[in-house]
């Protein structure tokens, strides 16, 4: 299984905040990952296209092509803004 | 030390905990405390709500406190950040950082609000008359 988690303006977008899915066949870095969410439809293909998104895994930001295994904790989230 | 809440904090009360816990070490503290504004590009707030990533937020405030602590021989930091709901005057955040010499704890303390406010986990949303809108990076949340 992996976590999946989705933060403020995405996870409005999307209308889900967490899942746990299991890793998809043949799916084993973020590009994969993202463009099997993406087939869920046109709400999921728009939000997960936008380039200024981050992606964390482990809570680690990470490059958008890092590798992925079973077990990780996968999180996007736009642009912070606290202070 | 770093805490993330949803309950106010008293930076009068902070301060002073800080300084008994000093023990004379520190000959300088500096603090910077963040308030929600009732105003954003010209628009009236009525509420001001923190979102944050509960671990990763607490990672990413820890990872900063310990740069500053490299960067600069400081004797105590300390970062409080608000989370939930927030109405105009509220804290937000307060960032302190306490040394023998005023200059290291000035450009600490400055480090770690800058840095938070780039690499720390949270999201702000305003809530206006007209309904809510996301804080993004730029003019609105310098």
């Amino acid at each position: 299984m992996i976590q999946l988690r989705y933060f403020a303006s995405l996870r409005e977008s999307l209308g889900i905040g967490d899942e746990q899915i299991e890793l998809p066949d043949g799916v084993n870095n973020l590009p994969g990952l993202t463009r099997w969410l993406q087939r869920r439809g046109e709400s999921w293909e728009s939000a997960l296209a936008d380039t200024r998104l981050h992606i964390a895994v482990n809570q680690e930001i990470v490059k958008t092509d890092a590798a992925i295994v079973d077990g990780d904790e996968i999180a996007w989230f736009p642009p912070v803004t606290g202070g | 030390m770093i805490r993330v809440q949803a309950d106010d904090f008293n930076t009068g009360a902070e301060l002073e905990r800080l300084r008994r816990e000093n023990n004379g070490q520190a000959g300088a503290m500096v603090s910077f405390t963040g308030l929600v504004r009732d105003l954003n590009e010209g628009d009236n707030i009525t509420q001001l709500t923190l979102e944050h990533y509960p671990g990763m937020t607490e990672k990413a405030l820890k990872k900063i406190e310990a740069q500053a602590n490299e960067q600069w021989d400081l004797t105590a930091t300390l970062i409080i950040h608000r989370v939930g709901p927030l109405t105009p005057n509220d804290n937000i955040v307060l960032v302190v950082a306490a040394s023998a010499h005023r200059k290291q704890a000035f450009r600490a303390c400055e480090f770690m609000i800058d840095t938070l406010k780039t690499n720390a986990p949270f999201w702000k949303k305003e809530t206006l008359i007209e309904g809510d809108r996301w804080i993004t990076p730029g003019n609105s949340n310098k």
